[in-house]
């Protein structure tokens, strides 16, 4: 048990990322008073400009790598977390900037950059695993808020996370929401993405936009065959695999199919 | 002819409708919501989907007018009554930390007690079912109990055969034989919409009661029969059962299991619509303070791989051994375990499975190839 002398200290990292993992954090609005409770917030800049040393006991890391720099920062924050999770599909997969893996980084800094020589940036971007260990991956576009409560409190309560990976359509079925590609022939990457959103697209008879990634066991040639059966185009499905998750294995795979 | 035979007309069934509430029971029903036919909660006949049918096949369903203002003429949606009487998703427990250790919180709120109107023969069936896994054995389970003893069901035998059932061939329907307290036939014969009924219980005789009706003719009978009869004969689908247990024991390395696996998705899909699937995992939580904890069942699938993991490993890595699994265990396995089959031939894992496999296939396949077990 976590006592008041010696209450774990949480630090939050930002890498090549958009924000909005770590806004999940102080979105905890009814939680968070609980939380500062809980743990001694030790590093979270998006929150507060008061930071205390490491070494942390526990580091949620959001965002890819996508610079030099980066790539050495990062074997800081390890060396300096006992335990760290990576958070959010940048930090898991990469993220949307990871589009840059399929296209050419330079000739972008050319259009875009008055002095491109200024620019130091990596060729591709890559998951937080890709450079050092992490103990727990938190996916999603943005993380949910639930998940990431869960997350801390096995962590504090050590325990196991309830963290399922199957796929987004068991949860279509609890809220009790209809399929919307047997329904309305929607193309839904429900069945090969992981669940944890809560089925939010679906719930709004939108297709899955496959935010939280591959589901443990992703069929996504069967589900592309049902999509041409659709008829959604070679070029759809191409951008479809390619979004926040587009160098997650599965997904990068089968776009690669679509090229 | 039975006197306990009657008829209603369409302002009998709405003063059902009334005499349920009367009761204290909530009504559901189908309606229409997000494009489908799921269960909603029914105030008035205008909630039914009057006037509507629906067009099914592996992997899609679509809802289309009918040319007539049946109340029922279509056939069963993506939820069952499984959805009601075993939740997916139910907070089994509550504790708090005390002094001493910790003390349960008890469950105070009061259970709805359930009326169901409109349910077709293959859904009594699959209740029967449930019935058997949850409260047939030494170890029932209070929940489903809970749920189950306040039901009412109203049933309506089906005029159409959707394409994607098979009633006739697991022996569920079309006809509702057992299991209700009302059944219905729907009439629709020129200028004439009634319904000619049968009483199933003491509940049933008593709700009637309540309600206008008449005695039921010959000739009125004998038209709400033919229409039953005449949707037997038009099943769009059929699955032989006999010998169908050792012909999927003498075929568990069957080549088609490989196949079917290159189109099955593993989401799950089939599982959760299936009206007798009843898998269930349970998750323990805390609260930050660590002050609460919350026991949770929620619907599972042995198409996932948590649900297969036991200590030591998973027993089902493959998403062959997954389908086998569920395929196996619906129309085999489930004999040896409860007496029955599992399956009512209701056709939602058909309909419902987003890449439309279809399991009446997938056995008729495996009955062309006869492969040795190994032994």
């Amino acid at each position: 048990m976590p006592g008041k002398r010696s209450k774990p200290k949480l630090a939050v990292w930002k890498f090549a990322s958009c924000d909005g993992c770590q806004l999940s954090l102080l979105d905890c609005e009814d939680e968070l008073l609980a939380l500062a409770g809980a743990v001694k917030i030790a590093n979270f800049l998006e929150a507060s400009s008061a930071v205390t040393p490491g070494p942390y006991d526990r580091s949620l890391v959001e965002g890819s790598i996508t610079t030099p720099h980066d790539a050495e920062r990062i074997q800081a924050v390890r060396k300096n977390s006992r335990f760290l999770v990576a958070i959010g599909a940048c930090a898991t997969a990469g993220g949307i900037q990871a589009l840059r893996n399929f296209a050419d980084v330079e000739e972008f800094t050319r259009i875009v950059y008055a002095r491109p020589e200024y620019i130091q940036t990596l060729k591709h971007s890559t998951a937080i695993a890709e450079h050092v260990k992490v103990d727990f991956e938190l996916r999603g576009c943005p993380i949910s808020k639930g998940q990431l409560l869960e997350v801390v409190s096995a962590f504090l309560h050590k325990r196991k996370p309830n963290i399922p990976q199957h796929s987004v359509c068991l949860e279509c079925k609890v809220r009790g929401t209809v399929c919307v590609m047997v329904a309305q022939g929607i193309p839904c990457l429900g069945p090969v993405t992981q669940a944890g959103c809560g089925a939010i697209c679906p719930a709004y008879q939108r297709g899955c936009y496959g935010c939280f990634g591959p589901q443990e066991n992703p069929n996504t040639v069967a589900l592309s065959a049902w999509w041409t059966h659709l008829g959604v185009g070679e070029a759809a499905q191409l951008r479809a695999f390619r979004t926040y998750n587009a160098a997650a294995g599965a997904f990068s795979k089968e776009a690669a199919r679509h090229v | 002819m039975s006197k306990s035979q009657f008829v209603l007309e369409r302002s009998g069934l709405e003063q059902l409708l009334q005499a349920l509430k009367n009761e204290g029971y909530v009504t559901l029903g189908p309606t229409v919501r997000e494009r489908a036919i799921v269960f909603g909660e029914l105030h008035t006949l205008e909630d039914l989907p009057v006037g509507l049918k629906d067009w099914q096949e592996g992997g899609t369903y679509r809802l289309e007018p009918r040319a007539d203002p049946a109340l029922f003429g279509y056939n069963v949606g993506p939820q069952s009554p499984k959805q009601f009487l075993h939740p997916p998703l139910l907070r089994l427990l509550r504790a708090s930390k005390t002094a001493q250790g910790f003390e349960i919180v008890s469950e105070t709120e009061p259970l709805p007690k359930y009326a169901f109107f409109g349910l077709r023969a293959c859904e009594l069936q699959a209740i029967q079912i449930q019935d058997q896994v949850f409260l047939g054995g030494p170890y029932q389970d209070s929940h489903y109990k809970a749920r189950r003893e306040q039901v009412l069901i109203l049933a309506v035998n089906c005029t159409q055969a959707g394409n994607a059932c098979f009633c006739t061939s697991m022996n569920s329907g079309p006809k509702a034989r057992a299991g209700f307290d009302l059944a219905l036939t729907e009439v629709l014969e020129g200028d004439r919409h009634y319904f000619v009924g049968a009483v199933g219980s003491g509940a049933g005789a008593r709700l009637l009661n309540q309600i206008a009706h008449r005695p039921a003719s010959e000739r009125e009978w004998n038209q709400a029969e033919a229409l039953v009869d005449q949707t037997a004969r038009n099943m769009g689908r059929g699955l032989n059962t006999e010998g169908l247990k050792e012909l999927l024991y003498q075929n568990l390395d069957h080549p088609r299991w490989e196949e079917v696996a290159g189109r099955c998705l593993s989401c799950g899909n089939c599982t959760q619509v299936c009206p007798t699937c009843f898998c269930t995992s349970v998750e323990d939580h805390t609260d930050l303070t660590g002050q609460i904890a919350e026991r949770t069942r929620h619907w599972d699938s042995c198409f996932t791989a948590d649900f297969s993991y036991l200590h030591g490993g998973n027993v089902r890595v493959s998403t062959r051994a997954r389908y086998r699994q569920w395929l196996t265990h619906k129309l085999a396995t489930w004999q040896d375990q409860f007496g029955s089959l599992g399956c009512v031939g209701c056709g939602r894992c058909i309909t419902w499975c987003p890449v439309g496999i279809d399991l009446t296939e997938e056995v008729a396949a495996m009955g062309g190839v006869h492969v040795q077990n190994q032994p």
